[in-house]
């Protein structure tokens, strides 16, 4: 997995609540076997005028002018801001997938859908929660200042503003230290085999219909 | 010994180690596949050289992408075709045993063939590449949906790393009014405590109205607990789980079902065991449901009109009525009854069982489908399920009515198949999700029940189903 340390990037300003994975990815992205090539249709339906499907010529879409990630002032944009609920809906890891290829490091939201949160741990992608306050005020800054950035570092679980303000966040230990390290969590859960293979022995005979 | 809840006693049951700071290993029974979650991870597996941890739990079928009508002529969309192809290579060479392809007879949605091949039973954990594995827990199953990394995580260890999740039991005490189903029941919760309501929690459905479900309406309750924001929603064993497991193809037989019985009838929460949160619903005076907006906690009565952004204070809030009133096009104020549909869509893992098609037919007998409804399909969720609406002549009854009858799979609930909305098009739909584009680019879908759909596609706009009665 990818690791996550410190990172200091443009944010871009997407001012709403409940961002469903559909519109992270629509579905008709989803029929790919692959783990690449999402990162063109991120946020698909409000990126482009056109409706997309897979392997059409990006060079021939319409961008739709008014989406916040469409404006020049963000392109380049790595450090996503959202309101709360970000990632609810569906379990689709192409959502963190769509949103780490369509070059975003981070999301900065007040709340997260609890399967997406824990997708985007999985592969590198951070989801900070901060206060509902401080991302409203982070808000008003990105949206009046043009080339907003703002640095995480993950080790000291911050959020530093231009200003130099750091707003703390929470971080589950053992998912920062994964981060941190780029860790294989099947690589880390196969070293507790002899204890996987004790617990499966005393439920095949508690429960032995499990195992028929 | 302290008295426990039912997710406490799942959760002990199946913890195979937990760290200081609370990171713990859960144990699988049950691992659910489809085509759309799974070509990752088996290809993550055969890129570290990894084999499966215990292959017999998994239980595999190809829903999402299946075509509903001429189902022998194959899929016709290339890249479909190869991501159900690879399923099928998948299953070969990890030596999957339990497939239903997407031609044998008792294929379907996978949340509907689990518990009705009996593959789903009290007491286990079971995960799927799919949120809407919650409607497992309607067995007393710790069950929830994982991403294509869980996925790989669980085909390589059979296990998950997770944490204890906080608990919350929904009391819905009474009776449902006649008219009023088990969905009704399940949207009003969402309504109630909002899309983000069960975040970080498991919850337990409780009181005499969920008591009173049948099986199938308990899975419609559980199903939508990710609408909730949670992942897992159950619900205690007593003998109506008891009674429809008895007799399934992967359920235990004979003195081996008894002696599971007996255990499966301690997955309760125990009498002053204590939740992290209680939410009453009052269910006495509880209406059809149907939501006007882009998020399942957008909802009100068939009463009801479409609210009025204008009398909301919180700016946030206003703001999302408006975008949600702009992308479904419609007018504050509107009667709910007022609006009319293009297009019904009867299915779905909410409400694509045997009882949810009785209740849509018993309701469109007789009448034809309105002139301004341009199509109204009716998904059975399993091959299994089509083949009993047929002995039961159900199929009849729809396409008397002027229904297409499909054939299984997930269909108009999400669209990757060729079953879709197109823009500007408004469903009225017995799925679980009315994000904007969830049913095709530009649609616009109302989630209602299965009576409700169907009063709505002779009404040609909704109407409530009460009235009929």
């Amino acid at each position: 997995m990818e690791k996550f340390t410190v990172h200091t990037g443009l944010v871009a300003p997407l001012d709403r609540e409940n961002v469903d994975t559909d519109a992270i990815i629509p579905k008709q992205f989803l029929k790919s076997i692959k783990r690449t090539g999402f990162g063109p249709h991120l946020f698909d339906a409000w990126r482009y005028i056109d409706v997309g499907q897979p392997g059409m010529d990006l060079t021939k879409r319409t961008l739709n002018p008014d989406f916040v990630l469409n404006r020049p002032q963000y392109r380049g944009a790595s450090i996503l801001l959202a309101r709360k609920n970000f990632g609810c809906g569906s379990s689709r890891e192409h959502a963190p997938w769509a949103l780490q290829q369509g070059g975003f490091k981070a999301v900065v939201a007040p709340s997260f859908a609890d399967i997406f949160f824990n997708n985007s741990f999985k592969n590198g992608f951070l989801p900070i929660a901060l206060q509902e306050s401080e991302v409203a005020r982070l808000f008003d800054e990105a949206v009046g200042a043009p080339g907003y950035r703002l640095t995480i570092d993950l080790a000291a679980q911050t959020v530093t503003t231009p200003s130099g303000e750091a707003m703390h966040f929470d971080i589950d230990d053992f998912r920062k230290k994964s981060l941190l390290n780029g860790w294989d969590d099947i690589g880390l859960t196969l070293r507790n085999a002899a204890e996987i293979k004790a617990y499966e022995e005393r439920r095949k005979r508690a429960e032995p219909w499990i195992f028929g | 010994m302290t008295a426990q809840t039912l997710y406490e006693k799942l959760w002990d049951s199946h913890l195979v180690r937990e760290d200081p700071d609370g990171t713990a290993l859960i144990y699988v029974d049950r691992h659910l596949v489809h085509e759309v979650t799974s070509p990752q991870a088996f290809e993550g597996l055969a890129l570290h050289g990894r084999a499966p941890w215990r292959i017999g739990s998994v239980v595999a079928t190809a829903d999402h992408n299946v075509p509903t009508h001429a189902r022998s002529e194959g899929i016709a969309d290339p890249i479909s075709r190869l991501q159900v192809e690879t399923l099928d290579q998948n299953v070969v060479k990890f030596h999957v045993k339990t497939y239903f392809g997407m031609n044998d007879r008792r294929q379907g949605i996978v949340h509907v063939i689990g518990p009705e091949q009996g593959a789903t039973l009290p007491g286990m954990t079971v995960v799927c590449g799919d949120s809407h594995t919650s409607t497992h827990g309607a067995f007393a199953a710790l069950a929830f949906g994982i991403g294509t990394s869980e996925v790989e995580h669980v085909l390589a260890t059979q296990c998950l790393l997770t944490k204890r999740l906080k608990t919350l039991l929904i009391r819905a005490e009474g009776k449902l009014p006649p008219g009023v189903t088990a969905k009704d029941l399940v949207l009003a919760i969402i309504g109630k405590i909002g899309t983000a309501g069960g975040t970080g929690h498991a919850i337990e459905f409780g009181g005499s109205a969920v008591r009173a479900q049948s099986m199938e309406g308990r899975m419609t309750i559980c199903n939508m607990a990710i609408e909730a924001g949670a992942r897992s929603g159950m619900v205690a064993v007593d003998e109506t789980t008891i009674d429809y497991l008895r007799g399934r193809p992967l359920c235990p037989q004979g003195e081996m079902f008894d002696t599971a019985a007996a255990y499966w009838r301690t997955l309760v929460s125990d009498p002053g065991a204590k939740f992290d949160r209680v939410v009453d619903i009052d269910v006495a005076s509880l209406k059809p449901q149907v939501t006007w907006g882009t998020s399942p906690e957008m909802v009100v009565s068939i009463e009801d009109r479409v609210p009025d952004p204008s009398k909301e204070a919180d700016p946030a809030r206003r703001g999302a009525i408006e975008r949600a009133l702009e992308y479904m096009g419609l007018e504050p104020n509107v009667a709910m009854s007022d609006i009319a549909i293009d297009k019904v869509f009867i299915g779905s893992c909410t409400n694509s069982r045997i009882e949810d098609l009785r209740a849509a037919a018993a309701v469109v007998k007789g009448q034809r489908v309105a002139k301004n409804v341009k199509l109204a399909l009716v998904v059975p969720g399993s091959g299994l399920v089509k083949t009993q609406a047929e002995k039961e002549g159900l199929d009849r009854v729809f396409l008397d009515s002027g229904f297409e009858w499909r054939d299984p799979g997930c269909s108009m609930c999400l669209g990757m198949n060729d079953d879709k909305l197109a823009a500007g098009e408004r469903c009225a739909s017995t799925s679980n999700r009315n994000f904007e584009g969830r049913q095709g680019a530009g649609g616009r879908t109302h989630l209602v029940s299965p009576e409700m759909a169907a009063a709505a596609a002779i009404a040609g706009h909704f109407v409530d189903v009460r009235r009929g009665r």
